[in-house]
C-alpha cells in the first residue's frame, strides 16, 4: 500500500498541536505563496487540483470558491464545518487535536483567496476537549502575529446532527434552530446574515496548504483521475485496529481494511460494510471485496463514499437490529421541519422495532419500502433521502433476514 | 429577574459582539455561558439573553429545546451520556448501559459522539471516556465522586 500523508503528516509527532513543533515541521511555510499568487490564482490552483469536499458530498471545492465575490463592500466569511456527527466518522477531530495549525494555515490561505477577513469554525458541542486544543492553537497563532489580518472564532454547537448540513449550520450560527434552508435555483454563495459565506469541511481546508505549496499536479499524483488526492478514511466496528488512516482515493476497500485495520475481529467472516458514514447504502461482503474507495466506484454500486467512515460488521451481526439502531438515530436527529422526514423516521423506527420484537408481518416490510419511497426526494435537505437509501439497501440486500424475523 | 451574568461572562459577551456581524449570533455562546454559570438554563437567563442579543425569549426557548446539550432543569446527579449508535453498539455499548443501571447516576442515551474508533464511549460533562469496559466505568465513577 502506497503511504500518503498529506493531512496526517504531523499526527505522530509529540506535541504536534503546538506552534513550536508545527513550525519546526514546516507549518505556515505556505503563507509565502500569498506574496506570489493573487487570490484568483489560488482559486485556479484549487480548481485545477479538483480538490473534492471531504465532508461527505464530494463536490469540487473550487466550484464553491469561485462563487465568492472578489470585489464587494459587503464583507465575506469563511465557515469551517467541524460539526462531524455522521455515525462512523471521527476524522476531523484528529486534525483539530493533532495538527490544528494545519487547519489555521488552510484557513488563512482560503480567506486570502475568497477575500474574507474572518473565519468561523463551527464545532459540535460534544467536542469540547478538542475545541480547547484548537482554541489554544488559535491563541498561539494570534500571539505570533499570524492572525493580524484575519480573525478566527470558534462557534460551539450544542448537540444536533443536522447542523452539519451547511445551511442548517448557518441558521444555527444566526441564533436559530438548525433547520436547513431551501436551495437556491441558481448557483450562489451561502449567506450568513446577508453576507456571502463559504462553508467547507475541516479536512478540505486542511488539504489546501499541501496543494498551494506543491501544486495541483502533486495532489493529483494521488488517487484516481476523477477523485484525486487522499482522504482520512476511518474504520470502526468489528475490526482489529479501528481508527483513522489516510489513504489515497481508489484504494481497494478490503485492502484498506486488512492493511490498516488488521482484518476482522476474532478471525470472523465479514458480513457487511457501511462505507461512508451511516447515511450511505450498505454493501455486502461480496460487494465490499470488489469496490475501491472513490466517489465514482461507490456511486456505481448504488452507494456513496460520503465521509469515508466505514462501519464494519462481522458474520454474527443481526441486520434487523443494526437497521433498528440506525433508525433510532435518524428518528432522534430529524430536525422536524418537513413532514415526510419527521413522520417517516418515527414510523419506520417503530415498524422495524416490531420486527425486532418478532411481531412484524410481511405487510410491515412492504410498508417500510412504501414509506422510504415517500421520504425520498420530497424534503428540503438530503437527510430523508439518505434514510430512504439506508432502509432500501438493508431490505434489498438482507431481505431474507428480515423475513426470517417475522 | 434573578439571573445576572457574572463579570467574566459580561466581558466575554462584549468581546464576542465585536466578532460577529449581528448580536443574534451570540445566542448559542450566551446559552453556553448561562448553563456553565448556573448548571442549567433558567427562564430568567433566557430573558436576560433576549435583552442582550435582540431575539425574543420564545425564540430562544425554541433554540434551547432544539439542541440536546442544554438543560432547562438543574442536574442533581452525575449525567452520564452513553453513545448508543451503531459502532458503539457493535462494540458493546449495551453492556455498558446495563452496567450503569444500578449506579446512582443519570443515564442519558445519546447518538454518535464521533468516537467510533474507540468504542464504546461515554461523556461526563465535557470529557470523553473511551474504550470502556464495565471495570473501567467503575473506576471512572469512583474517581468522580
Amino acid at each position: 500500500m502506497k503511504t500518503c500523508k498529506i493531512v496526517s503528516r504531523k499526527f505522530h509527532l509529540e506535541n504536534s498541536h503546538t506552534l513550536e513543533v508545527a513550525k519546526v515541521h514546516g507549518a505556515y511555510n505556505t503563507l509565502e505563496k500569498m506574496e506570489v499568487y493573487s487570490s484568483l490564482e489560488i482559486i485556479e490552483i484549487i480548481k485545477e487540483s479538483n480538490l473534492r469536499g471531504k465532508g461527505g458530498g464530494g463536490s469540487p471545492a473550487g466550484d464553491k470558491w469561485v462563487l465568492m465575490p472578489q470585489n464587494s463592500d459587503n464583507p465575506s466569511f469563511l465557515v469551517v464545518n467541524c460539526d462531524e456527527s455522521e455515525p462512523g466518522t471521527f476524522k476531523d477531530r484528529q486534525i483539530i487535536s493533532k495538527d490544528p495549525h494545519l487547519l489555521i494555515e488552510g484557513i488563512l490561505i482560503t480567506c486570502f483567496a475568497i477575500k474574507a477577513k474572518h473565519a468561523y469554525i463551527y464545532i459540535r458541542g460534544e467536542y469540547k476537549q478538542f475545541q480547547d486544543i484548537l482554541q489554544s492553537a488559535i491563541d498561539e497563532a494570534y500571539k505570533d502575529g499570524l492572525l493580524d489580518n484575519c480573525d478566527i472564532t470558534i462557534h460551539r454547537g450544542a448537540g444536533a446532527y443536522i447542523c452539519g448540513e451547511k445551511s442548517a449550520l448557518l441558521e444555527s450560527m444566526e441564533g436559530k434552530r438548525g433547520h436547513p434552508r431551501l436551495k437556491p435555483k441558481q448557483k450562489e454563495p451561502e449567506w450568513f446574515f446577508d453576507h456571502p459565506a463559504l462553508v467547507n469541511n475541516v479536512e478540505t481546508i486542511a488539504s489546501v496548504p499541501f496543494i498551494i505549496q506543491n501544486g495541483a499536479n502533486a495532489y493529483k499524483a494521488f488517487g484516481t483521475k476523477q477523485s484525486p488526492g487522499t482522504l482520512l478514511f476511518a474504520m470502526s466496528g468489528h475490526v482489529n485496529k479501528p481508527g483513522v488512516y489516510e489513504a489515497e482515493y481508489g484504494t481497494p476497500m478490503m485492502e484498506y481494511i486488512e492493511y490498516f485495520g488488521g482484518g476482522i475481529k476474532n478471525a470472523k467472516k465479514l458480513k457487511a460494510v457501511i462505507p461512508g458514514g451511516a447515511s450511505s447504502a450498505i454493501l455486502t461482503a461480496e460487494e465490499a471485496s470488489t469496490v475501491t474507495l472513490d466517489y465514482e466506484t461507490m456511486r456505481s454500486m448504488g452507494s456513496s463514499l460520503g465521509t469515508g467512515g466505514m462501519i464494519v460488521m462481522d458474520e454474527d451481526t443481526c441486520m434487523v437490529s443494526a437497521l433498528k439502531n440506525l433508525l433510532e438515530f435518524y428518528h432522534e436527529e430529524s430536525c422536524g421541519q418537513c413532514t415526510p422526514c419527521r413522520e417517516g423516521t418515527g414510523w419506520t423506527d417503530k415498524l422495524v422495532g416490531k420486527i425486532v420484537n418478532k411481531e412484524g408481518t410481511k405487510e410491515d416490510i412492504d410498508k417500510l419500502l412504501d414509506i422510504a419511497d415517500t421520504m425520498n426526494g420530497k424534503t428540503i435537505c438530503v437527510f430523508a433521502p439518505a434514510v430512504a437509501t439506508v432502509i432500501t439497501s438493508f431490505l434489498s440486500k438482507f431481505r431474507d433476514e428480515f423475513e426470517a424475523a417475522l | 429577574m434573578s439571573f445576572i451574568f457574572n463579570d467574566e461572562n459580561l466581558l466575554k459577551i462584549e468581546a464576542l459582539k465585536k466578532r460577529y456581524p449581528s448580536p443574534k449570533a451570540l445566542c448559542l455562546p450566551c446559552l453556553w455561558m448561562a448553563q456553565h454559570q448556573e448548571g442549567f438554563i433558567s427562564i430568567d437567563a433566557i430573558d436576560v439573553i433576549s435583552e442582550k442579543i435582540g431575539i425574543p425569549p420564545m425564540e430562544i426557548y425554541r433554540v434551547v429545546t432544539f439542541y440536546t446539550m442544554f438543560h432547562l432543569e438543574p442536574q442533581d446527579k452525575i449525567n452520564v451520556q452513553v453513545c448508543k449508535t451503531l459502532s458503539c453498539k457493535l462494540c458493546g455499548s449495551d453492556e455498558i448501559l446495563k452496567h450503569l443501571e444500578d449506579k446512582d447516576v443519570n443515564i442519558q442515551h445519546v447518538e454518535c459522539l464521533g468516537s467510533c474508533g474507540t468504542a464504546p464511549v461515554m461523556q461526563i460533562d465535557d470529557i470523553y471516556y473511551e474504550d470502556l469496559t464495565p471495570a473501567k466505568v467503575d473506576t471512572i465513577l469512583k474517581e468522580l465522586r
